[in-house]
Order: structure tokens, then C-alpha cells, then sequence
């Protein structure tokens, strides 16, 4: 071997040995960027860097990582009654759709790491992609002859996984609803009984009374101030008999008694909140922590937020405040101290906002006011020990993917199903937080109005 | 050295010869494809006139204790036959059974339980203009070959002719009680 060539082969072996190093160091470090193959989606940006979230075993296949989005995503397709659940397609008689769209597998339609191909709702299929199963839906629907398989998905149309409030059925439930319910309340929420109803709420050490001031168990070692005292003292807590150690002492890993903790985080919560802590750890605010990863700041959103807070971490009590957890703040303030796009500056200045500011101050009776909270943590009923609680859904994001999501849990709590579908649709209403009526006339309704009176006229002949 | 290459090799033969043919003789002693059909069609059979007749028919037909909807979460309603019968087909699916079960029809509500593959079609015919008997076949789909049987569903109850000849979206609105309405596929890799 000559001497030049000698050089060559060192210096390869140096680049190699100093690659092999560094991509051993990036795996075994923190920061596993390097290893990004691409941008991830909006859905999963925020853990990006927990890769075993996903790939939950370096050597699995897709079996594998079909099973990790069902960890996260499973529940919510079974609440949402899955138009198109797996099962649909691992029966041998969809061998043919299979062959043409592998539904089986979530990544045939939503492909990580690819923004060049990514549409709405991390979908990474061209946006006709129901002409490979349905081409012959106008045999049974002649109305939707001629209309373009892109507009499909079109809002207030379908959706592929959820349709419970455009399926047909429901559709002639609320054909002639007006645009505004007579009723215009909200149902209350459940607060102490569903909290002492969860199994693991401490009843004993904790038991439902109003606590005194002198009766606040902080040790003498830990400081304190007037504004904390008098933030706890004006709670629902204290109301509740929830001393300072039901949040502060916690049980710590190789602690064998617990120990008092200065800030504590969501866990703390959760013993108590547990429903609302999950909802949280499923949302965009609580995901980071759900994979042990340090919380969310507001500079990491991909949505425009207020520069003043960008490095705040989000957590339970970013919203609800330390001490005081005062509900209403939670509701509105709390939001508009972060997020500064157009839709949430447009909030002040829209009727819902006027509903709000109307209840807050005595103006209107409780639950008359629609507030971010209203909308992005709607309540929900949920059964607990036997009885019916209403909770707020803490998972903002869930009812957003996509918007018609809305339509049940939210918009039709006080407006017809026809004005809420055409509002969903407008972009521009959108914008200006629901601000006057909707611009745009979706047609489902009036398709399923027609398709019924042909039905009837062809009965009567 | 050679005597002991050809030694190896009959050696190889001999074993994979003998492996086979016990592998052949495991095969033959499973259970015929006609009769698992068979018997799990018995079962399916049995369930659905069951919940039918004791659930539906007497509660929601002739009780009228609780309505029965297609749309039984929102209008807190029984579940009806052909539903239970589907999502026990997709769970018996998602715990990763071998066989697959649907229940299909000339004559389906949802159109997307008419019949495609051609045994379902033969089979649906067959069994609808020879009452009482079954169809069986064999079919390859997806690169994979299956036993096919198709049984019969019958009207057992007012309730099944009374809602799918009311029902909107049904295209015959003349059933009668013991009458075919449609029948159970059932596939078995062979």
C-alpha cells in the first residue's frame, strides 16, 4: 500500500470511529435531534425528541408502532365511534380495499415526519383519498354525483374516523332547529361530590369541612406570606377541608415518608383531579410531561403566543394560580396570557365574551357564559360511583381535530345543528371569535332533507 | 469421503421425508374445515335468535320496555341483533382469530354488507332460492384461500321483518317471518 493511500485509509477510519462516537453519544444523550428524519407533524412536534413515545422498540415493526399510536390515540377512536376501526379491514372480504389503502395501519394515512406531504388533521394521503373504497357512492347518493372526492372531508361533510354529529340519522334529528336555543345554559359543573366520589380522594385525613386559619398545617420551617394565606383562605380548598400538606407533601422515590415539596407538579393534582390531570397530560399542554420530557413553554407553540411568556412553563397551576385556583380566571384570563392569535384577541369583542363578562359580574345567572373554557375544556358527563358528574374535558385539544368535533360537546349546547356546522366552516368567523353569523352555507342538511322527501314521495305512490 | 457425503445427504433426505410426513399426518387429523364452519355456525345461530327473540322481540316489540336503535348510544337504546352480531365479529377480529364471520344480504340497510366477492355472491343466491340449505366454497382473497360457508338468516321474530321493512334505507320492504333476509359468511384459512 502506498504512503498516499495509507493516508486515505487513516483518515477514514478517524471520520468513522469520530461519526460511530457521536451518533453513540447523540443516542445516548438527551437531545436525539440528529436522528429527526424530518419535521414532525403539529400533533407530536412537542415530543419529538421522547422517540421511544412512538418507537417503542428499536427492533419492532409496524405492528409495533401501530400499537404505540394506539396507546395514545385508541381511546379516543373508540369514544368517537371509529367510522373506519381496523376490524372493518382485517376481514378477509376487504382484501381488495386493503390491497388499495392498507387501513389497517394508521401510518398509511398519517406518515411522521413528513410536512411536504402533510395536509390538515396530519393526514399524508392526497386529499381524494375516499375514491379508492366509495367511487360508486353516487349509485346510492345520485346528490353527490359529480361532487369532487377532495371535497369529501369538506367541513360539516364527513370525517374518516368521526361522525358523530354529521351521521345521517343525526342530521334529520336536527334539520329544523333554530339558530339559537330558547335555553341557554350550561349544565353545572360537579365539583366537591365528584371529587369525593373518586376512589382515591384522602376522605379521612381530609374530610369535607370548611378549615379555619389556624388550622393551616404548613410547617413552621417552611415560609410563607399574607398573600399565599389569604389566596388559600379565599380557595375552594379551604372551603373543601384541603389543608396545605394534601398538596405539598408528597411520597418521593426512596423516601420512605413523605416530604414536604415547595412546587408541587400535575401528580399532585392528579390525586384528587385525576380525570382533569389526564385530560391535561393528553392535550398540548400537558403532553411534554406525559413523556418525562421538562414542560412546555408557550415559546415552543407553533400558534402565535404572547413574547412576555414564551419561556413559562405550563403546568396545573400556570392556569389555575397557586393557592387561589380560581376557577373563572382559569376559564379566560389565564388563556389570553399566552395565546395571541386572532381568534383569541377577537374574544373580548364577541357576543360570547359579552355572555361571560355579563355572568362574572352578577349581571346573568350562572352557566350563561361562554368562555374560552366553554368552547376548548367543555364539560362532559361522566359516571362516577353510580351518579352522573359533569367535568371539564381538560384535553383542549380534543374536541379540535377536526372542529366538528364541536358540534355536540359544545355548539349545540345552544345553537341549532345547521347554524353550528355553517359557523365551524367559517374560516373568517373563526378569526373573529364567532363575532357576527356565518358566511358560509354548507349543503348536508338540505341534501338529507331531499333525500328523505324523495323517499316519502316514492312511499306515497 | 464420498461414501460419507452420500451417507449425509440420504441422511438429510430421510429426516426431511419423515418430517413431512408427519407434518402431512398432523394436517389430516385437524378438524374438517366443513365441520369447524358448521359448529361455529351453530353458536352464532343459537346467540342471535336468543338475543332476537328474548332480548329485542319481547322488550322492545312486545313489552315496550326499552326502544331498540341503530343509533342505541344516543338514543340509550338496545343494541340491535345485526350490530350485537357485527361487533362480536370485530372483537373476535381484534383478539386475532383465524376465522372471520359477516353477516350480509341481497337486501342489506348499509350497502356496504351486500355481497362483492364471488361466493357471496353464489352463496347469497343459492341460499335465498334454496331455503334450508347451506353453500359452501372455496375462495382465494387477499393471496390467501379460504373455506367459505354461507348459512341462511332467517325472520325469526316480528321484530326483524317489521324494521327492515320500514327502515328508510332498506330496498325491500316485503319480508316475511321465516323468510331468508340475508346470511353468515364464514371464512377459514386453509
Amino acid at each position: 500500500m502506498s504512503s498516499g493511500n495509507r493516508a486515505w485509509w487513516g483518515l477514514w477510519l478517524i471520520l468513522s470511529a469520530g461519526t460511530g462516537i457521536f451518533l453513540t453519544m447523540q443516542l445516548t444523550g438527551e437531545d436525539k435531534s440528529v436522528f429527526l428524519p424530518g419535521k414532525t407533524s403539529n400533533g407530536h412536534y412537542q415530543i419529538e425528541l421522547a422517540c421511544s413515545a412512538c418507537h417503542t422498540d428499536p427492533l419492532g415493526g409496524g405492528e409495533v408502532l401501530q400499537q404505540a399510536c394506539m396507546n395514545c390515540h385508541g381511546e379516543e377512536l373508540e369514544v368517537a365511534d371509529d367510522s373506519h376501526p381496523k376490524s372493518k379491514f382485517t376481514n378477509p372480504r376487504n382484501a381488495d380495499r386493503v390491497k388499495k389503502l392498507d387501513a389497517r395501519k394508521c401510518v398509511t394515512c398519517h406518515t411522521e415526519h413528513r410536512e411536504d406531504i402533510t395536509l390538515e388533521m396530519g393526514v399524508t394521503l392526497p386529499a381524494d383519498f375516499c375514491f379508492k373504497c366509495h367511487s360508486d357512492v353516487a349509485e346510492n347518493r345520485p346528490s353527490h354525483q359529480g361532487m369532487a372526492f377532495t371535497t369529501c372531508a369538506s367541513a360539516g361533510c364527513h370525517n374518516f374516523h368521526d361522525n358523530r354529529g354529521l351521521y345521517e340519522d343525526f342530521l334529520i334529528k336536527h334539520l329544523d332547529e333554530p339558530d339559537l336555543h330558547d335555553e341557554l345554559k350550561l349544565n353545572p359543573l360537579s365539583l366537591a361530590d365528584a371529587y369525593l366520589a373518586t376512589d382515591s380522594y384522602p376522605t379521612e385525613r381530609y374530610p369535607y369541612r370548611v378549615l379555619g386559619d389556624s388550622e393551616a398545617d404548613r410547617p413552621e420551617s417552611v415560609r410563607s406570606d399574607a398573600r399565599i394565606m389569604q389566596d388559600w383562605m379565599d380557595s375552594s380548598h379551604r372551603k373543601a377541608g384541603v389543608n396545605c400538606s394534601a398538596c405539598h407533601e408528597q411520597r418521593l422515590d426512596g423516601e420512605a415518608a413523605p416530604v414536604w415539596v415547595d412546587r408541587p407538579g400535575h401528580q399532585a393534582c392528579s390525586a384528587c383531579h385525576g380525570g382533569q390531570a389526564t385530560g391535561f397530560l393528553a392535550g398540548k399542554h400537558g403532553m411534554r410531561l406525559a413523556q418525562n420530557l421538562p414542560a412546555m413553554v408557550p415559546g415552543q407553540a407553533r400558534s402565535k403566543m404572547k413574547k412576555n411568556v414564551h419561556e413559562r412553563e405550563v403546568g396545573c397551576v400556570s392556569c389555575h394560580g397557586a393557592h387561589r385556583f380560581e376557577r373563572a380566571h382559569a376559564a379566560v384570563d389565564a388563556c389570553l396570557g399566552c395565546h395571541d392569535d386572532q381568534h383569541s384577541l377577537a374574544y373580548k369583542d364577541s357576543p360570547h365574551f359579552d355572555l361571560w363578562y355579563r355572568e362574572t359580574n352578577g349581571l346573568a345567572e350562572k352557566n350563561t357564559g361562554v368562555s374560552c373554557a366553554t368552547c376548548h375544556l367543555p364539560r362532559k358527563t361522566v359516571r362516577l360511583d353510580g351518579k352522573d358528574m359533569v367535568m371539564a374535558e381538560h384535553n383542549q385539544n380534543d374536541n379540535l381535530r377536526p372542529n366538528e368535533k364541536m358540534l355536540r360537546s359544545v355548539c349545540m349546547q345552544c345553537h341549532g345543528l345547521r347554524f353550528s356546522i355553517d359557523a365551524l366552516a367559517d374560516e373568517n368567523l373563526i378569526g373573529n371569535n364567532f363575532s357576527e353569523k356565518p358566511g358560509v352555507y354548507i349543503e348536508s342538511l338540505d341534501l338529507v332533507k331531499k333525500r328523505l322527501d324523495l323517499k316519502k314521495d316514492i312511499q306515497d305512490l | 469421503m464420498k461414501l460419507k457425503n452420500v451417507v449425509l445427504v440420504s441422511g438429510i433426505i430421510s429426516s426431511s421425508l419423515l418430517l413431512s410426513a408427519c407434518g402431512g399426518e398432523e394436517k389430516s387429523s385437524g378438524i374438517d374445515p366443513k365441520v369447524m364452519a358448521d359448529s361455529l355456525h351453530s353458536v352464532m345461530e343459537a346467540d342471535r335468535t336468543v338475543y332476537t327473540k328474548l332480548i329485542i322481540n319481547r322488550l322492545a316489540k312486545d313489552e315496550k320496555v326499552i326502544k331498540a336503535s341503530e343509533h342505541w348510544k344516543d338514543d340509550k337504546a338496545l343494541v340491535l341483533p345485526a350490530q350485537m352480531f357485527r361487533y362480536g365479529a370485530e372483537r373476535v377480529a381484534e383478539k386475532g382469530a383465524p376465522f372471520s364471520y359477516s353477516l350480509l344480504s341481497l337486501w342489506p340497510v348499509n350497502k356496504q354488507n351486500k355481497p362483492k366477492t364471488d361466493a357471496e355472491v353464489s352463496g347469497l343466491n343459492y341460499i335465498a332460492e334454496n331455503p334450508g340449505k347451506n353453500f359452501y366454497s372455496e375462495e382465494e382473497l387477499g393471496g390467501i384461500k379460504y373455506f367459505t360457508a354461507v348459512y341462511p338468516d332467517i325472520a325469526v321474530a316480528p321484530a326483524c321483518t317489521s324494521c327492515h321493512n320500514k327502515h328508510k334505507d332498506s330496498p325491500r320492504t316485503d319480508f316475511k317471518m321465516g323468510e331468508v333476509m340475508g346470511g353468515v359468511v364464514i371464512r377459514i384459512p386453509l
